[in-house]
């Protein structure tokens, strides 16, 4: 029983802290399978949980499976698809820049995804592959952008965020005018690409929102071995040995990849990106990233607003991102308060 | 839970007692800038292995940005560091983290992080493209913990321990990328003095046991004398001195390096120079400064 191999504070303190993950996740498993059952029963036509289960599989009376299947199960499916991305950009962000602040949609690389998808959509006339495309074309602009204006010697996650906000601004003038310039378009399309919704999502949207989220996830996978040492700062990053620039382009283009996918089908979802990581950090609270954990904390976040936003605001329907935004601006508002004291600390 | 066999890792003790492998760490006309302004221009140096290297001089001489230099913490705009016969510029920096560690001045720990997993984080060098932590990753950081007395706070968050103790945990992290060269720069700032010695004592252990080659940037001009085999003296990007402490510290070379008028005495304790700076207040008209000549006060 020598020190040299026996090692049980070290093992205890690894197993608590993949136990304590796994507590984390199985609970918003849980959460988010609770809040699927209920987006699949409540509504104009209301079913039992039985009812809906069977319609999910393909049994049951005409109207249930037209309910459950081609009305609940897609927007079903958007919320906890875009909630995942949304989750897993704004962990990716928030830790590779070392800032809570650093989420893709306060920096306006959201902003720019919008923009990207619109001119698509609206400029060009297209759809499809073309609409996401637009997004990531837009939202790779920006985060390039930012990084031009941000970079002096290494970057400087600051003046990123600080330059981000700028251009964020910029994207949203843009937005507004290329939507009060087509006039042709209903209020619906402008609505989804100023604030998000989930409704209205296709089965081809939604295929291809799954099948590169699950690409992205993969890259994300990849990547994340870096950010335990992007994590103590740049000049211990690289005496663990990780090219520190690179690493961190790399990262953020698997961020912004997921953001331009999620905000091509659902548009920006407010603050979703912003807010689901820091919960995640919360619950899991042991200075990691909270990757996993931001996923499941982004699907939960953003299937919960779509709930409110159909049934429980003031009896109106309303799109999903209005209430992620009125859940999430309250957050940033003590996030920019407290800031400057914990960084301090 | 993991077995972990008892037989799983040699302690590093008995394949290096003194016995050093990697070779001198060298400079060969090296130049490192800050926005095109140049800090250091065509320095040659050699720190050898084996031994506890402080490169000492005042504020704003180069001293940080030249190990910053040979850890490959900022890039050479000319020239190249080797360490024995492998090239340290050109290598794969994954590579180089196995060889040689380093601590660079500011350290801060994300929020939540605990002690163990922090210095977990040393062994990245050592792992895959996934970074799957092993239980011969556990032996590596608890022997590390041991080794900086800091095997009671594994379970702690590093923001709650004080000042000396997540400095001791910051150099647990560089102990545990199992490196035969380690690199300090400025490790003993903002602690105490007693925390100062604590920390060099462990320095010294580190060395004298495993055979470590040591290379710290210090403020702390005695504390240098004291604990360094080797000692660099540097002012304005040049070397002003090297060699043992004994024959680099004298009062012309302290002169010469820091502008600073000062005796040196024999340590009483370790018996190394020891610099006693003399100052404008205590030089009464006519008292004979070192050298033997009178120097007007101005």
């Amino acid at each position: 029983m020598t020190p040299l191999t026996v090692t049980p504070a070290v093992t205890a303190v690894r197993t608590r802290r993949s136990r304590r993950r796994a507590v984390v996740l199985a609970s918003l498993a849980v959460l988010v399978v609770a809040l699927a059952t209920l987006a699949l029963t409540v509504g104009a036509a209301s079913l039992s949980p039985g009812r809906a289960l069977l319609a999910l599989f393909g049994v049951g009376d005409a109207g249930d499976l037209f309910v459950v299947q081609r009305l609940r199960l897609p927007r079903l499916g958007a919320a906890l698809l875009a909630g995942a991305a949304f989750g897993l950009a704004g962990a990716l962000f928030q830790s590779t820049l070392r800032n809570p602040l650093a989420s893709p949609d306060i920096l306006g690389i959201a902003g720019g995804a919008s923009v990207g998808a619109v001119t698509v959509l609206l400029g060009l006339g297209m759809t499809g592959m073309a609409v996401s495309l637009g997004a990531f074309l837009g939202a790779a602009t920006i985060a390039l952008l930012i990084w031009f204006f941000a970079w002096r010697q290494g970057l400087h996650s600051i003046r990123f965020v600080l330059v981000g906000v700028g251009f964020a601004y910029l994207a949203a003038s843009l937005l507004a005018w290329m939507l009060a310039s087509a006039d042709e378009r209903d209020a619906a399309t402008a609505l989804v690409w100023t604030v998000g919704s989930v409704a209205d999502v296709r089965g081809a949207e939604l295929v291809m929102l799954g099948v590169g989220l699950a690409v992205l996830t993969l890259a994300a996978a990849v990547v994340s071995r870096w950010q335990g040492p992007l994590a103590l700062g740049d000049d211990h990053a690289r005496g663990l040995g990780v090219a520190t620039d690179s690493a961190r382009v790399t990262t953020l283009l698997v961020a912004v990849g997921l953001v331009a996918l999620a905000t091509a089908t659902v548009g920006p979802l407010a603050f979703v990106a912003l807010v689901a990581p820091a919960i995640a950090r919360r619950l899991t609270d042991d200075g990691g990233p909270a990757l996993s954990v931001s996923v499941a904390t982004g699907a939960a976040l953003v299937l919960s607003a779509d709930i409110v936003a159909q049934h429980g605001l003031l009896g109106v329907a309303a799109p999903t991102g209005i209430v992620t935004g009125i859940v999430g601006a309250p957050y940033l508002l003590w996030l920019l308060a407290t800031h400057e004291r914990r960084t301090r600390a | 839970m993991i077995d972990i066999p008892p037989t799983t890792v040699t302690p590093r003790a008995s394949s290096s007692s003194g016995a050093s492998r990697s070779g001198d760490l060298t400079a060969h006309g090296v130049s490192i800038g800050y926005d095109g302004h140049p800090v250091i221009e065509g320095l040659d140096l050699t720190l050898p292995e084996g031994r506890v290297t402080a490169i000492v001089g005042p504020n704003a001489c180069g001293k940080s940005t030249l190990l910053r230099g040979l850890a490959r913490l900022h890039p050479l705009t000319a020239g190249r560091v080797t360490l024995g016969e492998q090239e340290v510029t050109a290598m794969p920096r994954k590579a180089l983290a196995r060889l040689v560690g380093v601590l660079p001045q500011s350290s801060v720990a994300p929020d939540g992080v605990r002690v163990a997993e922090l210095v977990g984080r040393g062994r990245f060098p050592h792992q895959g493209w996934f970074g799957r932590h092993s239980s011969d990753d556990d032996v590596v950081v608890q022997r590390s913990l041991v080794a900086t007395g800091v095997a009671d706070l594994a379970d702690r968050p590093v923001a709650e321990l004080s000042g000396g103790q997540r400095q001791r945990v910051w150099i647990a992290m560089v102990l545990a990328q199992e490196t035969d060269v380690v690199l300090l720069d400025e490790p003993t700032t903002f602690l105490d003095v007693t925390h100062q010695v604590e920390l060099l004592d462990l320095l010294h252990d580190l060395n004298r046991e495993h055979g470590t080659t040591v290379v710290m940037v210090l403020h702390e001009l005695n504390l240098a004398a004291r604990y360094a085999d080797h000692l660099v003296v540097m002012s304005a990007g040049r070397v002003v001195a090297q060699g043992t402490p004994a024959d680099v510290l004298d009062e012309a070379t302290v002169l010469e390096a820091f502008g600073l008028d000062a005796r040196v005495v024999r340590d009483p304790v370790a018996g190394s120079p020891m610099i006693v700076p003399i100052g404008r207040h205590h030089r009464p008209d006519g008292t004979p400064a070192p050298d033997g000549s009178t120097e007007p006060t101005s």
